[in-house]
């Protein structure tokens, strides 16, 4: 579903990922997974168009997206749960979740979505017409997350969603990853909370300062020596 | 049925409020900060008073040739705007009201320094309160329509973070040069009334300290709400009439005003937070 063939993105004349490439099957629930800096964020913002790549390809459903805008890569189905959540800070959080489903107006089926978000994270209804900004840091990921889920997206892009949540919440995000893996929602995750990540996930890449060091399930790599020192905690 | 000047006084409120509009659809919606808003103003004036002196054609026929010629400029001069953020965004706007005026001031065609004059309204002073009236009233049921609308939805997302609003589908720069088009041309609304009101015109009009004049009526009232610019511009419109001796220090008053109210009241006047709010709620909580 999603290609990326040798992808260089600078910031400047620093180069925060060297010739990366990996690929996400439709169905799939890939993490990327590696230290503060390895570039992990960078490949998200990449593939959403934030970011542009000076070399490497982007293939998404077999068209060429590398030069895409964002909005239109959207458009097609992708989505991202952006670092720091990027809320809309003084809409509420029923108008956070209606821009979500910016990219397909039709009222009925946005009524369902709205009820369906609602379903999967109740608190979000009972704090529906209060300003985002006023909710706590778990609930903020919670309506992001749902933001994202409004456009119904084929390929869900999350980056270090459980990052500064208590643990209560963390829990709650990985179930809600898990649920939409079982749905057949195709995701790929970027996750400094490594051990969570194999946990769920189908299969991993590790990076590190910009390359991909190592690649397989995410079972294999999670009792791989190595990762288990470098990234488990032993 | 009124006296002439409280016509007068109540016709520039009308413009006035117009204005306040125009620059909120821009700058509280869409939150791109203009500090030139008196340029499209200018335009939409000198449209007009072109129109009808040069080409002899009649008001309601130079209304919307002037509509949609500031809307297309509007629209044109955004381009610049879309590169820039913030106070860099604030300072091109600055330097869009100084060039438009100068033109308007060294182009012999606008008539220079004399300005344009003799534009003939074909009613009467009375008549042209009403027609003033009656097209702020559609203006503000346009203002509630659009903040209502899935429009006004995108342009907020994008005064709210315009990296989340791309991420959720939102084609960003055609909803800001949409936000410019959409107040230009009520600016030009605006500048069409204001020439033929006035019935002589001149570059001095339309400079940056009435850009202020109209930031300073929108955050005063509440910016990015609905009722904000209406407040605003009745209440400053009205206060230099009602205190006579504070005409000549208005541009003063206004700036000072516009630094106190973003420091201790960004919501505006009567904004969630506002002084007069809490007040009166503490009040009647003590009844």
């Amino acid at each position: 579903m999603l290609r990326v063939e040798g992808i260089e993105v600078f910031y400047g004349e620093f180069q925060a990922v060297s010739g990366v490439s990996f690929q996400v099957q439709e169905g799939e629930l890939v993490a990327i997974i590696g230290a503060n800096g390895a570039g992990k964020s960078t490949i998200l913002r990449a593939i959403m168009g934030l970011q542009r790549c000076r070399s490497g390809r982007i293939v998404f459903r077999d068209r060429d997206i590398t030069a895409m805008p964002t909005h239109q890569r959207a458009r097609l189905g992708i989505t991202l749960v952006p670092e720091g959540r990027r809320l809309f800070p003084d809409l509420t959080v029923e108008q956070n979740l209606l821009i979500g489903a910016y990219r397909r107006i039709d009222p009925a089926e946005m009524e369902e979505d709205l009820e369906r978000i609602y379903g999967l994270f109740p608190v979000l209804k009972e704090r529906r017409s209060q300003i985002a900004k006023t909710l706590s840091g778990g609930e903020q990921q919670m309506l992001a997350i749902g933001r994202a889920l409004m456009s119904r997206p084929q390929l869900i892009l999350m980056d270090e969603v459980s990052l500064g949540l208590m643990p209560k919440y963390v829990d709650e995000v990985f179930r809600t990853i898990e649920g939409l893996h079982r749905e057949g929602v195709t995701l790929l995750l970027v996750e400094q909370n490594a051990r969570k990540a194999l946990a769920i996930a189908d299969r991993g890449y590790v990076l590190e300062t910009g390359r991909v060091v190592m690649e397989g399930e995410a079972a294999r790599l999670a009792s791989d020596p190595r990762v288990k020192k470098a990234y488990l905690g032993g | 049925m009124f006296g002439g000047y409280t016509l007068t006084v109540a016709i520039n409120i009308g413009i006035y409020i117009i204005l306040a509009i125009s620059l909120n659809v821009i700058t509280g919606y869409a939150g791109q900060i203009s500090l030139g808003h008196a340029a499209f103003w200018g335009i939409g004036a000198y449209c007009s008073a072109l129109l009808a002196t040069k080409a002899g054609l009649p008001f309601w026929v130079v209304l919307p040739l002037t509509i949609a010629l500031t809307t297309l400029i509007g629209s044109l001069l955004a381009i610049p705007c879309l590169r820039v953020r913030e106070d860099f965004l604030a300072i091109t706007t600055i330097g869009i009201n100084f060039v438009v005026q100068a033109v308007f001031l060294y182009v012999p065609f606008f008539g220079g320094a004399m300005g344009i004059g003799g534009i003939q309204a074909p009613f009467g002073m009375s008549s042209f309160f009403w027609i003033t009236w009656g097209f702020v009233l559609l203006c503000v049921v346009l203002d509630r329509w659009l903040v209502r609308s899935w429009i006004g939805l995108a342009l907020e997302s994008i005064r709210e973070d315009e990296t989340a609003a791309a991420i959720s589908g939102i084609d960003v720069v055609k909803f800001k040069v949409l936000a410019f088009a959409i107040g230009s041309g009520l600016a030009g609304l605006a500048g069409h009334l204001y020439a033929y009101f006035m019935t002589f015109i001149s570059a001095d009009d339309f400079g940056f300290p009435q850009s202020i004049v109209i930031l300073s009526m929108i955050v005063f009232g509440g910016i990015g709400t609905l009722r904000g610019p209406v407040l605003g511009a009745i209440i400053l419109g009205l206060a230099p009439e009602l205190f006579r001796p504070i005409m000549e220090y208005r541009t003063l008053i206004y700036g000072a005003l516009l630094i106190f109210m973003m420091r201790f009241q960004p919501g505006g006047i009567l904004g969630e937070e506002s002084l007069i709010l809490r007040t009166f709620r503490g009040v009647r909580q003590r009844a």
